[in-house]
C-alpha cells in the first residue's frame, strides 16, 4: 500500500484551522484515556457536589411519585385541563421530552454514519440522555389517559374485546413511534456500552463490582471476532436509528397536524418539529456536557470543539425553527383564511401573547448570539443560551397545544387554561427523574466511550499504518 | 478502522481475567430463549386467564336462594321460556318471574317442600327472591333481548342448553369478542320463527327461536319453511333470513354506538 510521506512522521489525525480546538486534548495515550474515564466511576470518591445534586434530583423524583400517585387516586381532574383544553402540560411535556431525546440519536447514529469522529466523546452520555428523556416522555401519554392501568389497550394484542386499536389515528402511530424509539435507543446504548463495561470489569477491584460489570459486558473478550460482530451490530443499529431521528418527531407532529384545529392543521409541522427536536436536544446536550466536563475534569475530552460544533448545530436547527415560525405567520397572511389569520393574531396579541413573545425571544432572538465565536467558545454563555432554548422550546409546545385549543372556530367554545400545582409538580418531577437517572449514569457507567476515544489517539493510527505494511 | 480495532482488542485482551466459568456462555445464550419463552408464555397465560371461567364465570353454576332447575322445568315439565321470561319478545330485559309465577303451580304441588320455603316466605311477605345473575353485562353495554328474538336468534344460541341445566350457569363468556363473533357475520345463527309443520315432530309447531332442540340445516336434516322452501346449509338459510328479516348491515351492527350508547 502506498503511504503518504507524513505517515512515518507524527501522525496527523485531523487538520485544524488556526485557533481551532482539537477534539482530544494533547498528551493522551490509550492508558491515560482508559484511566481517566474509568477513574470517574471506579476510583473517584463520592463528592459533596454529586451528592447534593442527587439529593435535589431525587427529591424532585419523589415529588413526581407523589403527583402521579395522587393522579392515579383522583384522576386527571387534578390537572388544569378542561374542555376546550383537554391537552395541557402532559402533552407539552411529552413533546418536549421526546424532542430532547432526538439529539442523542442524531449524535450517535447519523454522525456515526457520516464519520464525524468528534461525536465519539459525547455520544455515550447523549444516548443516555435520549433514553432517560424518552422514559420521561413515555410516561405522559400513559398517565394522561385517565385510566392509566388500561394503557396497554393502546397496543395491538389479541384482546377479548375483539377489536384492534384505531390504526387510522395518529395517536396509535405515536405508540409505535415512541416504543420503537425507546427500544432502539436502549439497544443502541447498551450494545455501545459493552466493550467499555468489559474495561470496567477488568479495572474494577471490588469482586462484586467486577461481577456486575462482568455480567453486563456479556462475556466480552475483545477478540477480533467480537469486534467484527460488534461493528456490524452497531452499524446496523445506527442504520435503524437514523430514520427514527426524522420519523419519531414527524409522527409526534401528526398528533397535531392531522387534527383540524387552527394552529395544528399545517403541513409544515413535521420538518419544523424535527428541527425543533434537534434544537432542544443539542441544548440539553450542552446543559449536560458543560457541567460534566467541568466537574469531572474531562475538558480535554469534551473540548471546546464539541461545544462549538453543538452550538453550530443549534444555530442551524434554530434557524429552521425560525423559518417555521415565519412561515406560520406568512401562511396566516397569504392563505387569506380567516381562521388561520385569527389564530396568528391571537397568538401574537391575544390573552396568552406573553408566551408567544417569550418564545420568539428565547427561541429566535437570544440564540442569535451563537453567531459569535466568543459565545460558542464560552461554556458559561453557551450554558445559559442552552437553558434559554430549552425554556423556549417548552413554550413553543405550550403555544401550540394550549393557545390553539383555547381559541377554536366558535367563540362559544373558547376557554382558558391554568395549570395547577399538580401539573407543575409532575413536570418538575420528570426533571427529577431525568437528572436522577443522569447522575446515577455518570457514577456507574462510562459517560465517555473509552474505546472510541482510543481510536482517536495517534497511537491507534500508528498501529493501523504498521499493520498495513505487514 | 478494522486494523485499529484489532490492535485495541489485543491490547485489551492482555488485561482480561476470568470471572465466570465457561458455562456462563451457554447459560447466557439459553437465557435469551428462556426470556422469549417466559415473556411470551406470561402474555399468553394472561390472555388465556382473562378468557377463562375463572374470570368470566362461563360454565360455572352459581348458588341461588332456591336451587331452581331449568332441567326439570323445561325438559321435565315442558314449560316454554316465555312462561317465566315474559317480556323477552318485547323488551330489552327478558324478565325474571315474580314469586306469583312460581306459586301458580307451587300453591298446588310440593306445597310443603322444604326446598321451596324461601318461595313461600317471599309470597307471604311480598319481598322478592334475590336471585344471583348468571349472565351479567357491564353497565356500559346496551343490550336488547327483543331485537335478537325478533330477528331469529335462538335462546340457546347464547344461553346454551338451558334445558339440560340442573343449576343455571352462563353458557358464553359475554366478552366483546363473543358478541362481535356474531355481529360480524349475523347470518351465522339466524333461525326462521316458523318452519313447515310436521305432525310427527311437535317442536315444528312452535316458534323455533324458543325450540331447545332446533338444529341448523344440513343435507340430511334440511330446514323447510312454511312456504316449502328448503335449506340444506346455514350459509344459505342465514343469507336468506338476513334479507327477509331486514337485518341491518354488518357496518351498522358493529359500529361502536350500537352497543355503547
Amino acid at each position: 500500500m502506498e503511504t503518504s510521506p507524513e505517515s512515518n512522521a507524527t501522525p496527523v489525525l485531523e487538520r485544524l484551522l488556526p485557533d481551532q480546538p482539537a477534539v482530544l486534548g494533547p498528551g493522551h495515550t490509550m492508558g491515560t484515556v482508559t484511566d481517566k474515564i474509568t477513574a470517574i466511576v471506579l476510583r473517584r470518591p463520592m463528592t459533596l457536589g454529586w451528592l447534593g445534586g442527587f439529593v435535589i434530583a431525587f427529591t424532585m423524583l419523589n415529588m413526581l411519585v407523589l403527583a402521579v400517585g395522587y393522579l392515579f387516586f383522583k384522576g386527571v381532574g387534578i390537572w388544569g385541563i378542561n374542555i376546550p383544553v383537554g391537552w395541557g402540560f402532559a402533552i407539552i411535556n411529552f413533546v418536549w421530552w421526546v424532542g430532547i431525546g432526538h439529539a442523542g440519536t442524531l449524535i450517535s447514529a447519523i454522525l456515526l454514519l457520516l464519520k464525524q469522529n468528534w461525536r465519539n466523546s459525547i455520544n455515550r452520555f447523549a444516548e443516555a440522555m435520549t433514553l432517560f428523556a424518552v422514559a420521561c416522555a413515555g410516561m405522559f401519554p400513559l398517565i394522561h389517559t385517565g385510566r392509566p392501568w388500561l394503557a396497554y389497550w393502546l397496543f395491538p394484542y389479541p384482546s377479548s374485546m375483539g377489536v384492534w386499536p384505531q390504526f387510522r389515528s395518529p395517536l396509535v402511530w405515536d405508540v409505535f413511534a415512541v416504543s420503537t424509539y425507546a427500544t432502539i435507543s436502549a439497544l443502541f446504548w447498551f450494545i455501545g456500552l459493552i466493550p467499555d463495561l468489559a474495561t470496567f470489569r477488568d479495572q474494577a477491584k471490588n469482586p462484586w463490582t467486577k461481577r456486575i460489570y462482568g455480567l453486563l459486558s456479556m462475556g466480552w473478550r475483545g477478540s477480533a471476532r467480537h469486534w467484527k460482530r460488534y461493528e456490524s451490530a452497531y452499524l446496523l443499529l445506527a442504520g435503524l436509528a437514523t430514520p427514527l431521528v426524522l420519523s419519531v418527531h414527524t409522527v409526534v407532529s401528526f398528533d397535531f397536524a392531522i387534527a383540524i384545529v387552527p394552529g395544528w392543521h399545517t403541513t409544515i409541522f413535521p420538518p419544523y418539529f424535527v428541527a425543533g427536536a434537534i434544537y432542544s436536544g443539542f441544548a440539553m446536550v450542552l446543559v449536560l456536557a458543560i457541567p460534566i466536563r467541568k466537574f469531572y475534569g474531562v475538558e480535554d475530552m469534551i473540548t471546546l470543539r464539541h461545544l462549538d460544533n453543538s452550538a453550530k448545530v443549534m444555530l442551524a436547527t434554530g434557524l429552521i425553527v425560525a423559518y417555521g415560525y415565519s412561515m406560520e405567520a406568512f401562511f396566516a397572511y397569504y392563505s387569506g383564511n380567516f381562521w388561520e389569520r385569527f389564530m396568528f393574531l391571537n397568538r401574537a396579541t391575544g390573552p396568552m401573547s406573553w408566551a408567544y413573545v417569550l418564545l420568539i425571544l428565547f427561541n429566535i432572538l437570544i440564540p442569535q448570539l451563537l453567531w459569535f465565536r466568543k459565545v460558542r467558545m464560552s461554556p458559561p454563555m453557551l450554558f445559559m443560551v442552552s437553558v434559554v432554548v430549552l425554556v423556549g422550546m417548552w413554550l413553543e409546545r405550550f403555544v401550540i397545544v394550549v393557545v390553539s385549543l383555547t381559541r377554536d372556530f366558535l367563540p362559544s367554545s373558547w376557554g382558558t387554561y391554568t395549570a395547577t400545582r399538580w401539573d407543575y409538580m409532575t413536570f418538575l418531577g420528570t426533571l427529577g427523574l431525568f437528572f436522577t437517572a443522569m447522575l446515577l449514569f455518570v457514577r456507574v457507567m462510562p459517560s465517555i466511550t473509552i474505546f472510541e476515544m482510543r481510536t482517536m489517539l495517534p497511537e491507534s493510527k500508528v498501529q493501523e499504518e504498521v499493520a498495513a505494511h505487514d | 478502522m478494522w486494523g485499529c480495532m484489532r490492535a485495541v482488542g489485543q491490547w485489551m485482551a492482555s488485561y482480561m481475567a476470568q470471572i465466570f466459568h465457561r458455562s456462563a456462555n451457554t447459560i447466557a445464550k439459553a437465557s435469551i430463549i428462556a426470556a422469549i419463552l417466559l415473556i411470551g408464555g406470561l402474555l399468553w397465560a394472561g390472555l388465556e386467564l382473562q378468557r377463562s371461567p375463572y374470570y368470566t364465570y362461563a360454565g360455572v353454576a352459581r348458588s341461588q336462594p332456591v336451587p331452581f332447575s331449568h332441567l326439570h322445568h323445561v325438559s321435565g315439565v315442558g314449560l316454554d321460556c316465555r312462561y317465566c321470561h315474559t317480556s323477552v319478545e318485547t323488551s330489552g330485559f327478558a324478565g325474571i318471574p315474580p314469586t306469583k309465577t312460581c306459586m301458580n303451580c307451587h300453591s298446588q304441588i310440593w306445597t310443603n317442600a322444604p326446598m321451596l320455603a324461601p318461595v313461600r316466605e317471599s309470597y307471604r311477605t311480598g319481598k322478592s327472591l334475590i336471585w344471583t345473575r348468571v349472565d351479567n353485562l357491564p353497565d356500559f353495554v346496551y343490550f336488547d333481548h327483543s331485537i335478537h328474538i325478533n330477528k331469529g336468534i335462538g335462546c340457546n344460541t347464547c344461553h346454551g342448553p338451558v334445558d339440560k341445566m340442573p343449576l343455571t350457569y352462563a353458557y358464553a363468556s359475554m366478552q366483546m369478542e363473543w358478541c362481535l363473533n356474531c355481529h360480524r357475520d349475523p347470518g351465522k345463527y339466524l333461525r326462521p320463527h316458523r318452519v313447515k309443520e310436521d305432525p310427527k315432530d311437535p317442536h315444528t309447531m312452535d316458534d323455533q327461536v324458543f325450540n331447545m332442540t332446533y338444529q341448523q340445516p344440513t343435507a340430511e336434516h334440511p330446514v323447510v319453511l312454511p312456504d316449502g322452501q328448503s335449506f340444506t346449509s346455514q350459509d344459505a338459510l342465514g343469507a336468506y333470513l338476513v334479507k327477509v328479516k331486514h337485518v341491518r348491515s354488518v357496518r351498522d351492527i358493529t359500529s361502536c354506538s350500537t352497543c355503547h350508547r
